[in-house]
């Protein structure tokens, strides 16, 4: 067994369906040795640290082109990590979801090359389109860094959603699939984002939790997947339509986000 | 047919020629570098493109065709030589093709057009603007050149005019941006980017030149010529025989051109940071293109391949 390389998790990088070349790297740089190791670390956080637990994931096709689009719920980006780790771990065969990263990480050394060999890819429009054309999983978190940056009470909220994925979707006849994360921002509970501090590192900002680094605490975490649907249309079409398409993921992903967290609400009573 | 190529006496032109004479043609060629040994069937003519005597060839010898691919990366020397050779060559090249009735003319460029940035995106098709002219100020001349030779598209109606963006090549002649590059025995990489690197065999990207040419109707338009799919610099670099010495960005000026080394101009470090990927599908399509040699036999090639040998 190689350094940091779990067998189990080892075998499922070899079942993934991506078309790897006997260097085990894809056409957009996806390399199987880093994402061994980043899925064995992963998986122990995902199984061990926190108590995952993820409803419907027979809804993400297992195979073809779709579209994850979901809600941050704060606390940085371990929402899109543990949503990686449900994909990976607990769909079979495996499936790689494909984020698309801030700009700001392909400037940072060694987070580029990570995020890159991860086929966590900068968050541009044409790698998105080259994506799903490739038939890939992509994880789209419409917030975007408004989303990650929500405090603490705002963890189970909505922000403003962006519009491009749902031309996108339209454009490349991609499913959705919505889906609602719960516990970011128990995890990683932030009282305050340090934007300058942030910006000298070339970073949007700076999370600063009670114990201020954003460590994060063993909490219970949810995720919910709805039924995947296809909208009609060309992706050309007046921005009113195309607000109501995105209202409606929109209010799908509110009300899993809600049915979650009076879950966990009744959760927190029985307890006391 | 009769072809003229430009700036033959450089690696992959003498691969062109040698090609198009395997396959019948009869070739002419222009550089200011010798070809000692050329073989029978290979008119050389040592004069510069842009001076009157590269006029009289296509006077005297009226080819049917032009490659052109005299142009000049020599990026340690930026002069003011070099940008008359792209940009005013160009020029020549495609003036005297209107009017000695050349039906094809030929772009030799480069996909690095594209430039390299942090948030450039992988696959760049042909109407991505050329970022490098920012990015890397240093190669400003040849993205011209390469757009002015495809303005002749609509200038010069009457010539088939294609634009080749070809990827780095490599091979055994151990010449070019990327075997300099790779020539010692040390590569410097910056710590913390492994950007991927596309590469095609240099007898592939004669292979491409030749077949752009041959196309029966002629080829129109503008291509990314691509070979096999990119790979990390750090696995190029394996795969080559190299060892790879990653220095932090902030003494990676300071440490080029020192210890064996290559000295690299200061936007090269863009393309070492940042991938400049290229989508060859157009190409493919239009013309049945195939690179015959993997990723590995091409950098087998070029690290097996005693020094300066040419085909």
């Amino acid at each position: 067994m190689a350094f940091l390389i779990n067998p189990e998790v080892e075998e499922r990088v070899r079942r993934l369906e991506i078309a790897f070349d006997r260097h085990g790297i894809d056409r957009f740089g996806i390399s199987q040795r880093p994402l061994a190791r980043f899925f064995t670390v992963l998986s122990w956080f995902y199984r061990r640290y926190f108590d995952t637990t993820v409803n419907g994931i027979d809804h993400v096709p297992p195979r073809g082109r779709a579209m994850l689009v979901g809600n941050h719920s704060g606390g940085v980006a371990l929402d899109g990590a543990m949503v990686l780790a449900s994909l990976f771990l607990d769909m079979d065969p495996p499936r790689l979801g494909q984020g698309m990263a801030e700009k700001f990480l392909n400037r940072v050394p060694f987070a580029s090359t990570w995020t890159n060999r991860l086929g966590q890819l900068t968050g541009l429009p044409e790698h998105a389109l080259s994506l799903l054309e490739d038939e890939r999983l992509l994880m789209v978190f419409p917030e975007g860094a408004r989303g990650t940056a929500k405090l603490y009470g705002d963890r189970n909220s909505l922000v403003e959603f962006g519009t491009g994925f749902v031309r996108l979707a339209l454009r490349t006849r991609t499913p959705i699939i919505p889906f609602a994360f719960l516990g970011g921002g128990d995890a990683i509970p932030t009282v305050v984002n340090l934007v300058r501090l942030g910006h000298l590192f070339g970073a949007p900002y700076v999370p600063v939790t009670p114990w201020l680094l954003p460590v994060p605490r063993p909490v219970r975490l949810e995720i919910y997947y709805d039924e995947p649907f296809l909208l009609e249309g060309t992706g050309n079409e007046e921005d009113e339509v195309i607000h109501g398409h995105v209202e409606r993921i929109k209010d799908r992903i509110a009300a899993l986000i809600e049915t979650g967290a009076s879950i966990r609400r009744g959760r927190g009573e029985a307890v006391r | 047919m009769k072809v003229l190529i430009t700036g033959m006496a450089g690696k992959v032109g003498r691969l062109v020629a040698l090609r198009l004479v395997a396959s019948g043609h009869r070739v002419i060629g222009i550089d200011r570098r010798p070809w000692p040994d050329a073989p029978p069937g290979v008119e050389v003519h040592q004069v510069d493109i842009r001076k009157r005597a590269a006029e009289d060839v296509f006077r005297t010898g009226r080819p049917d065709a032009v490659v052109h691919m005299a142009t000049v990366t020599h990026l340690t020397q930026r002069s003011a030589d070099r940008d008359r050779i792209n940009l005013h060559g160009t020029r020549a090249v495609w003036e005297c093709c209107h009017q000695y009735g050349v039906g094809r003319a030929v772009f030799v460029g480069r996909h690095t057009y594209y430039g390299a940035a942090h948030d450039a995106p992988l696959y760049h098709r042909e109407d991505d603007p050329p970022m490098a002219v920012t990015s890397f100020p240093e190669l400003a001349d040849l993205v011209a050149a390469d757009l002015y030779a495809g303005s002749a598209l609509w200038r010069m109606p009457d010539i088939h005019t294609s634009v080749l963006r070809i990827c780095y090549t490599l091979g055994p002649s151990r010449t070019g941006t990327l075997a300099g590059f790779l020539g010692g025995r040390r590569v410097p990489t910056l710590l913390g980017f492994d950007p991927l690197f596309q590469f095609l065999h240099e007898r592939d990207a004669a292979e491409a030149i030749a077949l752009a040419l041959e196309q029966e109707r002629g080829l129109r338009g503008v291509f990314n010529v691509a070979g096999p799919e990119p790979l990390p610099l750090s696995l190029l670099i394996d795969l080559c025989g190299r060892s790879q010495v990653p220095i932090p960005e902030l003494l990676f000026r300071l440490l080029l051109g020192r210890f064996g080394l290559p000295r690299l101009p200061p936007g090269a470090l863009m393309h070492v940071k940042y991938p400049v990927v290229i989508d060859g599908s157009a190409f493919r399509a239009a013309t049945g293109f195939r690179h015959q040699h993997d990723a590995d036999q091409t950098a087998r090639d070029f690290r097996d391949a005693p020094v300066g040998m040419i085909d």
